[in-house]
């Protein structure tokens, strides 16, 4: 991944800003220019996605891409988090049998991913039960 | 608008083509749909290909094509919308025939993709879903679907079974199909117990990677008589595409494929049908839980019974509503740019009742769904004897 690619996110994957219309309340991640058409860009406002929330649903990858291979199989979830916003996420730190949909979870920051042996580590967030 | 009919098509055997490059595959196709329409020229052309950049590393496919095809220098040009791609390059040519700009349009589609390996395929497929916020931390597309199915089956009781039973169904289907990839029966047990992917679907829930290509000719409706041979007319006569959100964790509602809903509402209010009026369909079952829903967006189906119907036998040929008798993508062949395109070969195919073995009593009018990513495009055609 180019360094610009990884930086530009940063703010989303160290710090989780979101923004938020302040007409209807919807939670964007990451943060939109507009709602929706005719919306007033003025409406949106800054915001921190919360770090907690609930697994929408989710799945166990058997075989995944290249850069986690090693990791599988590892659980991926899509979360819904407190008051808006949603992410898909690995969801870590927890027995497979013991994930279900509707369990609480809340983000940590974790590596998520290496650019081989000699390239930059990529961070973001995971979810664990909450 | 003018109608707008297709009077050739063209394909090969779908597979992991080793020796043969994209340019020979596509030409191939496009030779075998210009012979089949009869036509002596081409005004314009659409090739559907999802990533030549990523699979071959090769851009620029509308001017590479029209030159190995000898038809420079008609316009070409490169349609893409994931795996949809296929499907958007047939809408483009009907729009092109339709207002009036040009009467002979070449519509194809093109994937070649076993030139990179497992983990080089999973990546480019991967550029379908959303890059920074679902790719980057771990998803892949077995991964979408099965979070897909793990919420319909939560919610509608679908069981492992009722969802095995599509690919047995479709494979059934592609015995028949000459080009199908894959041209052996499969039973219930090979499915539910072949190598899990991503749970709940296993390797035979997935559609393979494979190489191919599809072409189609279309025309004005009042033009195709003088191509027809005696065999039936084949008239477009609906038409619908729609985008979604590109990652799946931004839509409302996971066991619904929005895009296809209303492509589906705009093909059905053009061609001025509804579902029961659909005698087969070709949709986009990329992976198994996908057929169950797109057949119940498409109205099949109430939502919930999609997988029950599958089950009953209601989707296979000689069912209520057979779905895929070429054997859907799992079992022809899943090359992503030619799919769409692909569909409306099996389409035609039925239509003038060429389809040998798998040919559906009486079929006038079929339909064709095809769609990119985990949802974020669909486009509907709806084609039937004129």
């Amino acid at each position: 991944m180019s360094v610009p690619g990884y930086w530009r996110e940063q703010p989303q994957r160290y710090r989780y800003e979101a923004n938020r219309c302040k007409s209807c309340g919807k939670v964007f991640f990451p943060p939109r220019r507009v709602c929706e058409p005719g919306c007033d860009p003025a409406n949106l406002e800054p915001c921190k996605l919360s770090q907690t929330g609930k697994v929408l649903t989710y799945t166990i990858i058997h075989i995944g891409p290249t850069q986690f291979a090693d990791e599988a199989p590892y659980a991926m979830a899509i979360c819904e988090m407190d008051g808006g916003g949603r992410i898909t996420a690995q969801l870590v730190d927890c027995p497979f049998d013991k994930i279900e949909v509707g369990m609480p979870v809340r983000i940590e920051f974790r590596k998520i991913q290496q650019d081989g042996h000699a390239g930059i580590l990529m961070y973001g967030y995971k979810v664990v039960p909450g | 608008m003018r109608d707008v009919a297709v009077i050739g098509i063209g394909i090969q055997r779908w597979g992991e083509l080793w020796e043969r490059s994209l340019r020979d595959l596509w030409v191939e196709a496009a030779l075998n749909a210009i012979n089949d329409a009869g036509v002596d020229h081409v005004d314009s052309m659409y090739v559907g290909c999802m990533t030549p950049g990523l699979f071959v590393g090769q851009e620029h496919l509308g001017s590479l094509l029209a030159d190995y095809l000898g038809i420079t220098p008609v316009p070409a040009t490169r349609v893409e919308s994931a795996c949809a791609s296929g499907g958007m390059a047939m809408r483009a040519g009907f729009i092109e025939v339709a207002s009036g700009l040009s009467d002979i349009v070449l519509v194809s589609g093109v994937e070649k993709m076993t030139d990179v390996d497992g983990g080089g395929a999973t990546y480019a497929l991967a550029t379908a879903a959303d890059g920074d916020y679902e790719v980057y931390n771990g998803v892949t597309f077995p991964g979408l679907y099965a979070m897909m199915a793990r919420d319909y089956m939560r919610r509608f009781g679908l069981t492992r079974e009722e969802l095995a039973a599509v690919p047995v169904k479709s494979h059934a289907n592609g015995v028949h199909n000459p080009h199908a990839q894959f041209q052996g029966a499969i039973k219930l047990e090979t499915v539910i117990n072949s190598v899990m992917v991503a749970d709940p679907l296993t390797l035979m829930d997935c559609s393979p990677i494979t190489d191919g290509a599809a072409a189609a000719i279309l025309c004005p409706l009042d033009l195709a008589a003088k191509f027809s041979k005696g065999r039936p007319v084949v008239k477009v006569a609906g038409m619908g595409a729609a985008t979604d959100s590109i990652a799946l964790h931004s839509r409302g509602d996971f066991s619904t494929l929005n895009s296809t809903v209303i492509a589906a509402k705009r093909a059905y209010d053009m061609a001025k049908v509804g579902p029961e009026d659909i005698d087969f369909a070709e949709v986009h079952d990329c992976f198994s839980i996908a057929e169950i829903i797109v057949s119940e967006d498409l109205g099949f189906f109430e939502k919930g019974k999609g997988g029950k119907a599958a089950a009953a036998g209601e989707t296979a040929i000689g069912g209520k509503k057979p779905i895929n008798t070429s054997g859907g993508l799992k079992s022809k062949g899943h090359p992503v740019g030619a799919t769409g395109i692909g569909q409306i070969h099996e389409l035609v195919t039925q239509l003038r009742g060429e389809a040998g073995k798998r040919q559906v009593e009486g079929a006038k009018r079929g339909l064709a769904q095809n769609m990119g990513g985990s949802g974020g495009s669909s486009v509907v055609h709806i084609l039937e004897v004129k």
